[in-house]
């Protein structure tokens, strides 16, 4: 199977699908002439021409806005906004339009716009280095996707833009360049449905994006450990599939969910919650959390590294809740 | 209507039983079909499902009391119906007003201290009617887990298999003969008791003759490999679920040695229903296929596995137990070549299988290695002769030595 970059996986998924679906277009800033701040979109401007890969202005509102409008009159708009930074400025036209349509309109209107956004760290400062995703997971309307590799990008993202809901698209800026197989064949990853990238015993790890990776990583060193860590990639947070985090849960009887966001009021609060309510009588231990510090995200490197989430911490997150045992 | 729940007869020698545990509690509602006690007998402990739904209206027989079987043990009914007369049959005072819902909760202990154990650990706890209280807790700040409540489990299954104390009505010990050395006296567990009870009556009542025939298992073998190699595992064939299918389909033929002697006429059963030995560390359990004719070689195979794991666990239910027409002991697992069995009463016979063995046998004017497995019957002689024997165990043979013949 060919190996591809996150990056490329989704400019395949962007490209097939405008092959696919003359209603799909690219709005964005930067996205055409410049080929997107993260590359995402390089070519496709070349391929497709400016009726359907749109340089927008530096205006998120009226991106969202003009996604929005186009995609309530039948077309499939996916549009780029260059961090989820900047969502904040079009937060209005997301939560109070876009995510509403369907419902205000009484079911006669959809608004099936993709939203694709970047969200990450690395020296960009407090501003620009936040996870936003759970003040969009908390709005119903709305999908959210945050996928963990190459080949779920692809699939997820192809099945975003066939929904016929609004989908908020997250990409993390640190995984852009890892590599992992994407077949060439045509295929879709559902939107809703979490998977299990590494099943195991004793432990059940709940992570997304970036820190299914980090998951993985801890994962292989508490193997030498004796602890066999079953690692559950959420992939969509709204709707969130909890049925296979319980179904875990079940099995392994111990909880260490992973964010590389705050804490507070989060995704981990979320799953915590719901696995309180679904599998109370599975657990075996208090159900952890590991998180991102609650500060504003410094510029120095060494505090930066200090604040993110960590292999060591999942560590010893997964020994505290094994106790004794091992 | 108000239905009286009394103590079942789970095996045509029980004569008395007890609630181990009741699952429901008085005022309670319960569904057809669902589990209200823990009948223990001599044997084992059982499961008692509700035959209809209501509340739980009256528990008469306390836990641990034995009583005669069809003693009136408790009162499923609606609410508000009138139980007195069913309980004043039983002897029972009514209550003033017979309660309707749960009894108000009486005043809570001044000093309960609250157990630190894991959701998942009280849920086993009260799965496996463990008091954590008895539970020492190695988690964290000394929370008992699941491995905690696991191992004390353990132990107590340890126990139950170890001495229980003597009955009451157990002949004195005889005084050992002079010049025997020292020993550690051993009381037998109640199932040891049944055990040795039910094997000398046997022996003693029903005249035993054997027959012992061997068969060829290398047709039965490659066919059971083929079809091993296309199913999953738990659906997968052992020579038990071939030695049954076989055993069952050759007692068509001779269904004599699928009754029960009876004093002055034999009860020649229409179904056959295979009871098969299974060891547990607390003794010998036979638990039953019924209807092995119908069922096919699958079935029996997924059917033997549910009932040797649920025999092993202690959870067999009272209808696994009973009914049984005819036995078979296969000891195949220990290498031994053959043996003969005590009849299992009230059956007319018994078929001891032993181990597959690779054995060199002759073949036309060839010696060639096959598979042997040889197979002993023991009959009652009051049942049956011996030529009916040899002819059963020949059909027997013939059928495993033509194993497709078992899928028909």
């Amino acid at each position: 199977m060919p190996e591809l970059t996150f990056r490329e996986a989704l400019r395949q998924a962007l490209r097939e699908e405008m092959l696919r679906d003359e209603r799909v277009f690219l709005m964005g800033e930067d996205i055409g002439a410049y080929g997107g701040s993260y590359a995402v979109t390089r070519g496709l401007l070349e391929e497709f021409g400016e009726k359907r890969v749109k340089d927008t202005p530096i205006a998120e509102a009226a991106i969202v806005g003009l996604a929005t409008g186009a995609a309530m009159g039948g077309l499939k708009p996916v549009a780029e906004l260059m961090t989820i930074n900047f969502s904040l400025l079009a937060a209005d036209q997301i939560i109070n339009h876009l995510a509403k349509i369907y419902y205000m309109f009484g079911g006669q209107f959809t608004a099936p716009a993709v939203i694709r956004t970047a969200a990450g760290w690395g020296q960009l400062g407090a501003t620009h280095s936040q996870f936003l995703e759970v003040i969009y997971s908390h709005v119903p309307g709305l999908k959210v996707v945050m996928p963990s590799t190459p080949y779920d990008a692809k699939g997820l993202l192809k099945a975003a833009i066939r929904d016929p809901d609004p989908v908020l698209f997250i990409e993390h800026t640190l995984l852009y360049g890892i590599r992992g197989e994407v077949p060439d064949e045509e295929y879709l990853v559902p939107i809703g449905l979490a998977d299990v990238k590494r099943p195991g015993r004793d432990v059940t790890i709940v992570a997304y994006a970036r820190m299914v990776h980090v998951a993985m990583n801890a994962a292989r060193e508490l193997e030498a450990e004796g602890v066999d860590c079953e690692i559950v990639d959420l992939r969509t947070l709204r709707p969130l599939d909890i049925e296979t985090v319980v179904e875990s849960v079940k099995k392994t009887n111990h909880v260490v969910i992973v964010e590389e966001d705050w804490k507070s009021f989060g995704v981990g609060a979320e799953v915590a919650a719901r696995i309180a309510e679904q599998a109370f009588d599975y657990l075996d231990a208090p159900v952890v959390r590991v998180g991102m510090l609650e500060v504003p995200m410094p510029y120095n490197r060494n505090l930066e590294r200090h604040v993110v989430p960590d292999e060591a911490d999942v560590l010893a997150a997964v020994r505290s809740v094994v106790g004794s045992r091992v | 209507m108000a239905y009286r729940v009394t103590m079942p007869q789970l095996g045509y020698d029980m004569t008395e039983g007890a609630v181990a545990r009741w699952r429901k509690r008085e005022g309670e509602q319960v569904q057809r079909g669902e589990v209200i006690a823990e009948i223990e007998t001599d044997k084992a402990t059982v499961e008692l499902e509700a035959f209809s739904s209501g509340i739980l209206r009256k528990i008469v027989l306390p836990e641990g009391q034995r009583v005669p079987v069809g003693t009136l043990i408790a009162v499923i009914g609606e609410p508000g119906e009138p139980i007195d007369d069913i309980l004043k049959e039983a002897g029972i005072q009514p209550a003033v007003a017979a309660p309707t819902s749960p009894a108000a909760p009486s005043q809570a202990p001044a000093e309960e201290v609250r157990v630190r154990a894991t959701p998942v650990a009280r849920r086993l706890a009260e799965e496996l009617g463990i008091d954590l209280r008895q539970v020492q807790g190695t988690g964290p700040e000394g929370r008992i887990t699941r491995e905690d409540v696991e191992a004390y489990a353990a132990r107590l299954r340890e126990q139950a298999a170890a001495p229980a104390p003597p009955r009451v009505e157990a002949p004195p010990p005889a005084a050992p003969p002079p010049g025997m050395p020292e020993a550690v006296e051993e009381p037998l567990s109640r199932m040891r008791q049944t055990i040795a009870r039910r094997m000398t009556e046997s022996k003693q009542q029903a005249p035993h003759f054997y027959v012992t025939v061997e068969v060829d298992m290398t047709e039965a073998m490659r066919f059971r490999a083929q079809l091993n190699a296309q199913l999953d595992e738990e659906a997968r064939l052992s020579v038990n679920d071939l030695i049954i299918k076989a055993a069952a389909k050759a007692l068509t033929k001779f269904p004599r040695l699928n009754s029960a002697f009876s004093g002055d006429r034999l009860r020649v059963f229409k179904a056959v229903n295979i009871a098969m030995a299974v060891a547990t560390p607390e003794g010998l359990l036979a638990p039953v296929v019924h209807d092995a004719v119908g069922k096919s070689l699958f079935e029996i195979a997924r059917e033997t596995k549910e009932l040797a794991r649920r025999a092993r666990e202690g959870h067999l239910r009272a209808e696994d137990q009973v009914g049984g027409t005819f036995t078979i002991s296969n000891l195949g697992m220990f290498d031994v070549e053959s043996f003969a069995a005590i009849i299992n009463p009230p059956n007319a016979a018994i078929l001891a299988t032993g181990s597959v063995q690779r054995r060199p046998v002759v073949r036309g004017d060839q010696i060639v290695v096959a598979d042997i497995m040889k197979a002993t019957i023991s009959v009652d002689h009051r049942v049956a002769d011996g030529a009916e024997a040899a002819q059963f165990l020949g059909e027997f043979k013939r059928l495993l030595e033509n194993p497709v013949s078992l899928l028909i």
